[in-house]
Formats: structure tokens, C-alpha cells, sequence
């Protein structure tokens, strides 16, 4: 049998995908008695309530009991950070469709019409909706932030060649298939067991309790998987699990909240959006040389996740390239609109948006191929200091990994080749872009970087692997089954996969970052390694050698050329009383961070990526396609290739929507208009071109994780800017010379801006 | 008169009385049958995660039908075989297509995945190879995945169907057709009671009678609209009249002046017969909703709901289609362009049931185009959809219709644009920019959540543009991106 280690296994629940069998929150079969919950959403975005009428909902047939914010027997706040977020708005509303009560009944229609018959009035007050209305009404949730390194102002002012605009990024909303859901059971004494579909099983715990008022004990929060998270179900899992806690604490009877998709857009956070301005100053061959950005992000009505989120679009705010002299603002505002949150990437995409406009805005200005500015900015030897003073020690992956994609896409042919063709085609036109993603691996909430598992080998050798990630498609229980089966020489199908559960591995932390392999796997390998030790002492003393000789592989434990069965040695060591049970534990080391001083080494270690991807844009319409993809990703030592694989299709074509066909429109009142998939749209089988090569790249520096391989969650999001400056290159050939101010998401009526503005 | 819905299930005949009208058979499956398997992503027809498979006799065929089940009323199953993602495994041996999935890592999350493996089940069992790419994508247009960017579901969907159709459903197909048999009779179908009921007429008589009776009554077809009414606008509609079980009106009768396609023609059938008056209607069916929107939804219906952004609308008033009304009263015919009056409202009387559309063929020096533009290719509802029909004798334009969704209240045509474009020269642009500005003058768009009043104003006259552009003999490899007319045999 060969190692565990790096095949293509398939995910640990494809057959049970494939045939129906893979159960969900709503699928699991209910308790008797179940009841079922529903919603009243806020009519305005902002105002005070001045009254609540919900007898028509109480009178409405199978209503059972409605639920409002003087309900809530502890704390009625289900904020991940620094609070703001009510669970049931009580005196005030804050965005339009915000949670106002819940209606329990006997089914789930009947909950959701009488949800529709409550009666909220509110004395609305004008509501801030946009970026430009909460910049001008200098609302923020969190203080501004900035780092700074030389003076970039003065150097941008110092008279040489600068390029400076604006930049519009939309934001995103996660779609992730199943939407949110829990079903929360009662249990003695006040205990609440919970189902739910979250990225954080032990926040939900926490919060659940607080919000009952009970302690944390009393609850506990399995998750098998999810059906998509993206970021989606980190914070914003919590509420729903706190209603149906609180349903069933009122009712003494099983309660599920399963959002219908609109409330599911309309009640939770998306990727922020922001607006960009920067002014950079370079010199003749388009090196930087001074780089001054601030980024005002709308971050809804609270704080949420808003934090990490905007830090992190600083922290890649450089991407690839070094900023010698360096301000990178943020304002983080306030809107009435729902509390934006973590989506796959946290901020990071935005940030790397930008300072990828800036490299096509030197090139079209410049007149030279952007690949060329985009490389001639590289951070590299002598020039690997980021903004925040971390030395991008392994930097030296960059430009080869670039250059071996630009030879094995031939850009500089195709370069060519589409030149000719935009020459011979007014109304059709070509873009091709190479653009690199470097991503800081790391929760920069040190205290999140740390995980938990626990492993029990039974008496007939089969082995149960419990950790704190949970599984969202994203192949992390595969992953982490592969490292326990290696240490213990086993197939991986004699590891089974349970559910993540806060009784059994508590106080882990949400599986986002991309890390859930680096930090779970870790943990897992710690807990399994210390049962095979104790096992392979047993095997010691029944060969009659030292324990270090014992050796597992193929399902057998060996010494000294005699070996026996993993599952006798099992029986073995239960017979002779010890303990095949342990936990294990991890927590990343090397990196610490100094938010007030703005520096420190938060980045355990930097993921590597480049794609190159080319478009056909016509400029009557603003259509566009993507005609074909070319990506090479470095994943260390691929833990599994077929999931990291996959990891960056995926990734790379959810990037590709958010820049292009997904648009999120609030109207004047702050209502979202694109509150479901025939509004909202995700790329589909046939916005991905046919032509869509994924390599994984071999040959950089491997860090010091688990069995030397690299997150890969997040960093392919960032592949797709590369779609977004094809675009751009496609218009630019309308007016060589002139920028190109494309906003994101690039839609056809976008792209018909930015046609508009070269034709001026 | 029959007082159940009777449909097949895993080889079991499955009898439904005393439903309610309004029961979907999402609802039906997932909480009647407790089979899980079928997920609800979005509750709209838009996710495909909800996707069975219908199989029905079609004359002496067995045909496969994906359909969105979240807004497919569970009575609209009658004399159908109802197969989900729950029924394909054969034991422990995974289907074909479930074999494949697995093979290629075609599931992540697999929340879509059940939706996906079904609507690759009805390609697989469709039996036409081989199948192109193109036929994949298609097929899964009404399918989303959040996870895998495609790649893998398409390489599966490939290796799934490379050989002929060979399962179990193949070798139990004629005891499958002959079960279907002894389910289907030509009863009237009628479950309730006069104040509430889901009703299926067996014939148009049953049908008109029922109808003069119950003129409150709701009609449905497909319910790809009408679905997400109970879904989403949570309407309760306590009377419901489905046209499926009814004779004669699922025909399409191709004539000498052209096609009339009976009122329950779904749009997947009537797509090959539009395709054969112009490649630019086959494209527009292409793109039409999703492979299980185009299963259940239907020519009529799509007419009928009055959309003011129905795709097929704008197309078949340039065509000067004129559809055939029935009622106690009689028949009666009109031009589709008068059939719709303001928005949500159209010129049908109490009782009066659209039977059929009349489609004109074209005929010398006419030339069509349509062309549709939305935020994403497929499974899109049209920002602006523009449909022309040009005259063109020695070389200047004799006659022209020009009709557009989505820039009005209802589909419209432009008057003051038509009759601008006569007289034209075809080949002489500056002899037609001027037709192309009154288009600001026939239109006053809205801004809404998919495009700005500006923008498709500018767009339906850069569409006009390229179809006088095209109708002048430029290619269309020149013109647009995708639905090139030359690239097709």
C-alpha cells in the first residue's frame, strides 16, 4: 500500500454526494414534534420601532409562538466581535430586512406566511446606503487605520511620472448552495443540542449560551457539513442557531430555522465593497516609487468581522510587488445595509484588485506590456520588506513561477497574435492578462491560529478521527484522514470521518484562513502520533526491541522484520490496558503582530499563484467572454492534488463571478434588488472556457506545515483577477495611451462605461 | 372523472388524493416520502439543486425530462415515472453518471450534486452521441455549483456518456412504458372541492367547460412561473386548472406559411421547429431559461404570463405571430402584438383559453435577427432582448418589424423606428442612423436591478445596429460573441 500522503483520493463523501445519501441540516430526520421557524423582516433600513404588531402572526393557522426581543432570556447579541448585533432588533432597525421577530410553528409554510402578517411601524430615518453617502456622512463602525512606511505623499508629489484614479469594487454574495440552517433540540435542565450548518462550531456554542443565558457546557453544536460556507458561515451561522436555541427554549420542543434563499440575501453579510483611490508614482521602466491608497470599505450597519476583513486587504494591498515608499489607508463605514462579513479571501481580493489597476494603469499609460511593469515590481532580493515589515522570505517563488506560466501559456505570442486581430475588428476586441497572487497564510487573530483533535483507535483497529475544522466541501476531512492514516499505516477508508463537534473537541477556532488543513491536520497527527506511540511500546515489548524500531505501514505495525496486524495490535493493546484514545493540539509558531504598531511577522509562511487568462469583449454591448484560462498554483507537497485541484478551479471561476456577472444593487431605500439566483448571478457551465489548464507548480520553498504542504482555500480567489485586467486590455486597444477606468464587477453595462470613457 | 394523481415511482404506481392544489413536489418528495436526496437551493427554478427526472411516453418513446421540482406542483407528475437522485444507485453500484462524478471529483460541497447527477442522467439517457461540449453546458445551464468551476462536472458528464445509454432504465424500458400505460387514461383529472382543487382536463371541451365555470380559477401550464407565485410571493391559489393532461393542444402543425404550436408545447419540443425558420430563434431557445425550465415551461405560457421580459415574446411579434383564443363563445384570432395591453395585463376575456400560436414563416428577402443581452449568457432573464424582422428588395428595406423585452411594460414594437427604416439602403448606414435614434422616441426604459434606463437604450440601438449591420452582409463572427450564424450547418 503506498502512502496516504499526496494521492488524489477522492472527497470523503462523494459517493454520498453523488447518490443522495450526503445528509445536510434539513435532511436529517426530525425529532417527533418538530416545529418550524420563520421570520419578520424590517420594511425599512433605518428608524426606531413604534410599534409591534404581531397578533395577526400569533392568530394565523399552525402558530405555535412568536418570538421578539424581549424574548431573549440572556444577551440579546450575536456579534463575533465587539458587539451591534441584535439577534431580534428591539427598539431600532438598522438595515431593510433585518430580523425583527420569529414566528415557531407546525410547518414551515404556515411560519412563513404568518411572517408576513406582522404589523412593524417605524419612524424611518434617512438611511446611508452607499460608500460616497457614508464617506460624506463620516460614519464609521471602526476607527480608521493605516499603515505607513516613508512618506508616499511627497514622493507622489515630487514631480516624476504618477498614475492616479479611482476604482469601484462590488462586493459578493457567498451563494453557497445549502443556505443557512439549524435545528436546535432541548435537552435537560436547559442543555440545547444544535445542528448546524457553520464554519464555527465553537463560536455558535458561545453565542448560543450567551444569548440563553446559560453556560457553555449546556450547549452543544455538531456539524457534519456544510453545502458551501466561502466565509458565509463563520459569523453569520450564529444567529439562526440562536433563534432555534431560543425556539426550542420556548417551546420545550425541537425548533428549525432553514432561511429561505431570498431571507438568506437579504439577512447575511457579503464580501465587502469598496471604493479606491490611490495616486502612485513610479519611474520610467514603471518601477513604484511611491504608493499612497486609501480604501473605503462599506461595512454595513456593525462591526462583524470588519476588522480582520479591511486589515487584510492591507495586508495585500502589495500583492506581489514591493511598495518602497507606502500609505495604505482604510475607512471602514458605516451603511444601513446588512453587516458585510468574511467571503473566501477576507478582504484580501480587494486589496490585491487595486494594486493590480495600478500595474495596468502604468502599462496603458506607458505603452508597455503590463507583464513587464507587473514584473519589474516584483518583491524580490534586497526588496522583500511588505508595508507591515514582514520579510517575504520566500518571495524567491515568484518570479519563476511567473515566467514558467508566460512560456507554457505563450503570452508573448498570443500578445501579438490578439494586437493583429484587435487591428482587423471594430467591434470585437481581445484582452489577455498574467497576473500573480501571493497570499499570507495566518489568522492575523493570533489567538485563532490553533486547533484541536481527537482520535480513538478501537479494539478491532478502526479509528475515529474527531477535529475542530469542519468540512465544506473543500475536502478537509480527506485531508486530515490521510495524515491520521499515515501515521498509522493505514488505508484511509479505516479512518472514519465524524462529525465537528464542540463535545468533543472544544474551543477550536472557525475553519477559514485557508488553514484548516495547516492547523487540523497538525493536531490530528499530534493526537494519532501519541497513540502509535503507546502502541508501538506495546510492540516493543511483545518483539523485544526499542519502540523507536517500530515502524507502521500497510496496516501492519513492523520491528525488526516481524511485524503484526494493526487490528490485533489494537485488540493487543486493550487487553493490556492502554489507552487508544488521545487529543492533539496545534498552534502555529513564528508569528506574532503588533496591530498598534503596525508591524510584526503575521504570515506563518506566503501561498503562490499566477494565472493568465484571455478574453473577447464587444464594445456595442459590453458582453464578454472568458475564451481561455491557463493557471499554475503552488501547493508545497500537495497533501492531495485532485482536492487542491479543485480548490483552484473553484476558487478561480467564484473570483471570475465576482468580478464579472455577480452585482449586488441596493436601491435608494437600501433594499437589495438582487435577492435571488434569477437576480444574482454565479457563473454557470458555460462562462468557463473550455480551455482551462490547471498545474500545480513544483520547485518553490516548503514550509514547516504538515507533511510540507501549502494552503489552498483562499489564494486561488485571487487568480481571477487576471480576467478583470483582460478586460481592461480588451478596451485599452480602443485608445492606446489611455487608461482604462473599468469598475468591478465588470457587467456588460460596466464594460460599456469604461468603452464610453475611451471614446471621450 | 378521476380523483387521484396517479405517477410511478421506483417501479410502485404512487396514488395522490385529497393533496393540497398548492403542494409542489419538491414538498411532496422531501417531506411526504422523506426522500432527502433532492435538495432546495433557491426555492425559484434558478439553482437546479431540486433537479428530477421526468420520464414519460412520448408516442411510442420513453422521453427524460429534468425538472426544476421546487416549482413543479406535485399534481403536474400525473402519468409520469418520477425518478430522483435517491432511485439511480443499482444497490451498492452507483449509476454511470454517479460513477463518473466520483471518478472526475465532480462533487465538493455536493449540495448541487444530486441536481447535477439528474440532469446528467436525462443527457445520458437522451441516447444522441456523440455529445459535444457545447451539449453539456446546455444541459447544465440551469445548474449551479458554487465549488468546482465546472470543469470536473463537464469531464464526467463526457466519460458518463461516451458509449450508448446502457443501465438498468434501458433494460427495463419496455416494462417501464408498459407500467406507464396502465397509469394513463383519458379521464379528467379533478382533486378537491368546487371552492378549492387542482383540476386536469383531458380535452379542450372538459377543459372550456371547467373553465366558464371557474373563470376565478388560475391556468397553469408549466408553472415555471406560477410556481414560484406559492413559493416565494406565498400566494395561496385555492383553484388550479393545469393544462398538461389536456388533447390536442401539445401539437406543433408545420404549414406552408409556417408553424402553429399548440398552447402546452413545451419550449424544449417547440425549439427545433422555431430553430428551422431562423438560426437566431434556435440561439434564443438555447439560452431560454435552463434545459429543466424549457422541460415544463411552455410556448403558451410564456405568452400568456405576459412577462414584460418574456425572451420569446419580442421574437414571435416580429415575426407577426397571432394567436388563437378559446372560449365558451367561440374562437377568435389576433396579432400577438395586441395581445398585451399594459403591464400584467393582456387582452384575454373571462374564460378564454389561448390555444395555439401561429408562427409565419419567412419568406423572400426577409431576414431575421434576435439578440439577447443580460449580465450572463445562459439562465438569464434578458436586460434587453431585441427582435427584427427586415424586408430588404434591391437592397433597400421594405418592410420592418423591430420589437423589444425590456423596454417597456410589456413587449413592444418601435413604430416611429419601423417606419423611419423604410426606404432605407441596407448597405448605407448613414441611410438608416437615423431610423436607429428614434428608438428614443418609441422607448422610455426603467432602471432596474439589471441594467439602467441609459444603458438599454444605448443597447437596443447598438442591437439594431448590428442586425442592419449583419442583414447587409456583414458576418456575424464580426458582430458578436457567441450564436454565430455562420458556424452552424
Amino acid at each position: 500500500m503506498s502512502s496516504a500522503i499526496g494521492r488524489p483520493l477522492p472527497h470523503d463523501s462523494a459517493r454520498r454526494h453523488v447518490s443522495g445519501a450526503a445528509s445536510y441540516v434539513d435532511d436529517i430526520p426530525e425529532p417527533a414534534g418538530t416545529l418550524h421557524m420563520a421570520l419578520g423582516l424590517s420594511p425599512k433600513a433605518a428608524g426606531r420601532i413604534t410599534r409591534l404588531d404581531v397578533s395577526a402572526v400569533r392568530a394565523a393557522p399552525g402558530v405555535v409562538s412568536v418570538l421578539t426581543a424581549g424574548d431573549v432570556p440572556g444577551a440579546n447579541e450575536c456579534s463575533p466581535s465587539i458587539g451591534g448585533d441584535p439577534v431580534l432588533a428591539g427598539a431600532a432597525v438598522s438595515f431593510h430586512g433585518q430580523a425583527v421577530f420569529a414566528v415557531i410553528a407546525e410547518t414551515r409554510l404556515a411560519a412563513r406566511k404568518a411572517a408576513r402578517l406582522g404589523v412593524i411601524d417605524i419612524e424611518a430615518a434617512a438611511p446611508l446606503v452607499t460608500v460616497d453617502a457614508a464617506m460624506a456622512a463620516g460614519e464609521t463602525v471602526l476607527p480608521d487605520y493605516a499603515f505607513r512606511r516613508g512618506d508616499a505623499a511627497a514622493i507622489v508629489k515630487a514631480g516624476g511620472p504618477v498614475v492616479a484614479g479611482e476604482l469601484r469594487i462590488g462586493g459578493q454574495e457567498h451563494f453557497y448552495l445549502e443556505g443557512q440552517a439549524a435545528l436546535a433540540v432541548p435537552g435537560e435542565d436547559g442543555d440545547v443540542f444544535i445542528h448546524s450548518s457553520t464554519q464555527y462550531p465553537n463560536e455558535v456554542q458561545h453565542i448560543v449560551a450567551h444569548v440563553l443565558g446559560v453556560s457553555q457546557h449546556q450547549v452543544t453544536v455538531h456539524c457534519r457539513r456544510m453545502g458551501g460556507g466561502f466565509g458565509g458561515k463563520e459569523s453569520q451561522a450564529s444567529q439562526w442557531a440562536a433563534l432555534a436555541a431560543l425556539g426550542a427554549h420556548a417551546t420545550g420542543r425541537p425548533c428549525k430555522l432553514r432561511l429561505d434563499r431570498d431571507d438568506d440575501f437579504t439577512l447575511t453579510g457579503k464580501r465587502h465593497d469598496f471604493l479606491v483611490r490611490y495616486a502612485t508614482a513610479h519611474d520610467a521602466s514603471g518601477v513604484i516609487a511611491g504608493h499612497d491608497v486609501t480604501f473605503n470599505a462599506r461595512c454595513g450597519y456593525s462591526a462583524d468581522l470588519s476588522q480582520g476583513v479591511i486589515d487584510r486587504t492591507m495586508f495585500h494591498a502589495d500583492n506581489a510587488y514591493y511598495l518602497p515608499d507606502v500609505t495604505i489607508a482604510t475607512r471602514r463605514l458605516k451603511t444601513n445595509t446588512v453587516s458585510n462579513t468574511a467571503f473566501r479571501g477576507f478582504g484580501g481580493p480587494q486589496g490585491m484588485l487595486a494594486i493590480e489597476r495600478v500595474m495596468d494603469h502604468i502599462a496603458q499609460t506607458g505603452g508597455v506590456d503590463p507583464l513587464d511593469v507587473r514584473k519589474a515590481n516584483f518583491y524580490a532580493a534586497g526588496r522583500d520588506v511588505t508595508p507591515y515589515g514582514q520579510t517575504v522570505s520566500d518571495c524567491v517563488t515568484l518570479l519563476p513561477l511567473v515566467e514558467q506560466l508566460e512560456r507554457d501559456c505563450d503570452y508573448r505570442a498570443r500578445r501579438d497574435a490578439l494586437a493583429e486581430f484587435n487591428c482587423s475588428s471594430p467591434i470585437l476586441r481581445k484582452g489577455i492578462a498574467l497576473t500573480p497572487v501571493k497570499f499570507g497564510i495566518s489568522f492575523t487573530l493570533m489567538h485563532l491560529n490553533q486547533a484541536g483533535a481527537l482520535v480513538h483507535v478501537y479494539a478491532d483497529g478502526s479509528v475515529m478521527l474527531n477535529h475542530s475544522g469542519t468540512e465544506m466541501g473543500q475536502g478537509l476531512n480527506r485531508k486530515v484522514a490521510q495524515v491520521v492514516a499515515e501515521v498509522f499505516g493505514l488505508d484511509v477508508e479505516a479512518v472514519a470521518i465524524t462529525a465537528s463537534a464542540t463535545d468533543k473537541v472544544p474551543n477550536g477556532g472557525p475553519t477559514a484562513a485557508s488553514a484548516g488543513s495547516d492547523l487540523n491536520g497538525m493536531a490530528a497527527r499530534n493526537a494519532a502520533k501519541t497513540i502509535r506511540d503507546r502502541m508501538a511500546a506495546v510492540v516493543a515489548g511483545m518483539f523485544g526491541v526499542s519502540a523507536e524500531d517500530v515502524t507502521f505501514a500497510g496496516g501492519s505495525a513492523w520491528a525488526k522484520g516481524r511485524s503484526v496486524p494493526f487490528r490485533e495490535l489494537a485488540k493487543r493493546c486493550w487487553l493490556e490496558r492502554v489507552s487508544l484514545s488521545a487529543t492533539g493540539f496545534y498552534k502555529t509558531p513564528d508569528i506574532h503582530w503588533d496591530r498598534e504598531a503596525a508591524h510584526g511577522r503575521p504570515f506563518f509562511y506566503f501561498a503562490y499563484g499566477a494565472a493568465c487568462s484571455e478574453v473577447v469583449v464587444d464594445t456595442m454591448t459590453g458582453e464578454m467572454k472568458v475564451t481561455r484560462v491557463d493557471i499554475l498554483h503552488d501547493c508545497g507537497k500537495s497533501l492531495n492534488p485532485a482536492i487542491d485541484i479543485g480548490q483552484i478551479e473553484g476558487g478561480f471561476v467564484q473570483g471570475m463571478g465576482w468580478l464579472t456577472t455577480e452585482e449586488l444593487v441596493f436601491d435608494g431605500e437600501g433594499r437589495l434588488r438582487t435577492h435571488a439566483p434569477a437576480t444574482y448571478k454565479i457563473p454557470v457551465a458555460s462562462d468557463v472556457p473550455e480551455h482551462f489548464s490547471v498545474t500545480l507548480y513544483e520547485g518553490g520553498p516548503l514550509p514547516d506545515t504538515i507533511y510540507q504542504s501549502k494552503a489552498v482555500g483562499e489564494p486561488p480567489v485571487m487568480l481571477a483577477l487576471s480576467v478583470f485586467s483582460a478586460i481592461g486590455d480588451a478596451i485599452a486597444s480602443l485608445r492606446p495611451g489611455m487608461p482604462v477606468a473599468l469598475d468591478a464587477p465588470a457587467t456588460p453595462e460596466a464594460i460599456m462605461r469604461a468603452v464610453s470613457g475611451m471614446r471621450i | 372523472m378521476r380523483q387521484t394523481v396517479r405517477y410511478l415511482r421506483r417501479g410502485s404506481v404512487v396514488s395522490l388524493e385529497g393533496i393540497d392544489p398548492n403542494l409542489t413536489l419538491l414538498d411532496h418528495l422531501r417531506i411526504d416520502c422523506r426522500a432527502t436526496g433532492t435538495k432546495e437551493g433557491c426555492n425559484e427554478g434558478d439553482c437546479g439543486a431540486c433537479t428530477v427526472v421526468l420520464a414519460r411516453r412520448r408516442g411510442d418513446d420513453l422521453v427524460y425530462m429534468p425538472v426544476n421540482a421546487c416549482i413543479l406542483l406535485a399534481g403536474q407528475v400525473d402519468g409520469a415515472e418520477v425518478i430522483t437522485v435517491d432511485d439511480l444507485a443499482d444497490g451498492g453500484a452507483l449509476h454511470p453518471v454517479q460513477q463518473a462524478m466520483v471518478d472526475h471529483h465532480a462533487s465538493q460541497c455536493g449540495f448541487c450534486t444530486p441536481g447535477i447527477v439528474m440532469s446528467l442522467f436525462a443527457l445520458y439517457q437522451d441516447g444522441a452521441r456523440p455529445v459535444e461540449r457545447q451539449a453539456i453546458v446546455d444541459q447544465l445551464a440551469g445548474n449551479l455549483c458554487r465549488c468546482t468551476g465546472y470543469r470536473p462536472i463537464i469531464d464526467a458528464a463526457k466519460a458518463a456518456c461516451a458509449g450508448r445509454p446502457a443501465d438498468r432504465f434501458c433494460a427495463g424500458r419496455e416494462a417501464r412504458l408498459a407500467a406507464l400505460a396502465e397509469i394513463s387514461d383519458s379521464e379528467d383529472v379533478f382533486l378537491g372541492t368546487e371552492a378549492r382543487f387542482f383540476a386536469a382536463p383531458a380535452s379542450l371541451e372538459s377543459l372550456i367547460a371547467l373553465y366558464a365555470a371557474h373563470p376565478d380559477a388560475r391556468l397553469v401550464a408549466g408553472a415555471t412561473d406560477v410556481g414560484l407565485w406559492l413559493t416565494k410571493k406565498l400566494d395561496d391559489i385555492p383553484k388550479l386548472i393545469w393544462l398538461g393532461r389536456v388533447a390536442g393542444l401539445d401539437a406543433i402543425v408545420h404549414g406552408d406559411g409556417g408553424l402553429v404550436i399548440g398552447a402546452t408545447v413545451t419550449l424544449d419540443q417547440a425549439a427545433p421547429a422555431l430553430g428551422a425558420l431562423d438560426p437566431d430563434l434556435g440561439e434564443v431557445m438555447r439560452r431560454f431559461g435552463s434545459t429543466q425550465v424549457r422541460s415544463s415551461g411552455t410556448v403558451g405560457g410564456n405568452i400568456a404570463n405576459g412577462s414584460p421580459i418574456g425572451d420569446l415574446a419580442p421574437c414571435l411579434i416580429a415575426l407577426d405571430s397571432t394567436m388563437t383564443l378559446r372560449s365558451l363563445a367561440g374562437e377568435r384570432r389576433m396579432p400577438l402584438a395586441d395581445f398585451f395591453i399594459g403591464y400584467g395585463r393582456q387582452n384575454r376575456a373571462a374564460g378564454e383559453v389561448l390555444t395555439a400560436v401561429t408562427v409565419p414563416a419567412l419568406v423572400e428577402g426577409q431576414h431575421f435577427r434576435a439578440f439577447k443581452v443580460s449580465k450572463r449568457f445562459d439562465e438569464d432573464i434578458s436586460a434587453v432582448m431585441g427582435a427584427f424582422r427586415i424586408a430588404v428588395a434591391d437592397g433597400r428595406i421594405t418592410g420592418a418589424r423591430v420589437a423589444f423585452g425590456g423596454m417597456a411594460a410589456t413587449p413592444k414594437r418601435a413604430a416611429a423606428t419601423e417606419r423611419c427604416l423604410l426606404g432605407a439602403r441596407i448597405d448605407d448606414p448613414a441611410t438608416w442612423e437615423g431610423a436607429i435614434d428614434m428608438l428614443g422616441s418609441d422607448y422610455q426604459p426603467l432602471d432596474d436591478m439589471r441594467a439602467s434606463a441609459a444603458y438599454r437604450l444605448a443597447t437596443a440601438r447598438a442591437l439594431l445596429e448590428k442586425a442592419l449591420f449583419e442583414i447587409g452582409a456583414a458576418p456575424s463572427t464580426l458582430t458578436r460573441i457567441i450564436g454565430h450564424r455562420e458556424a452552424r450547418p
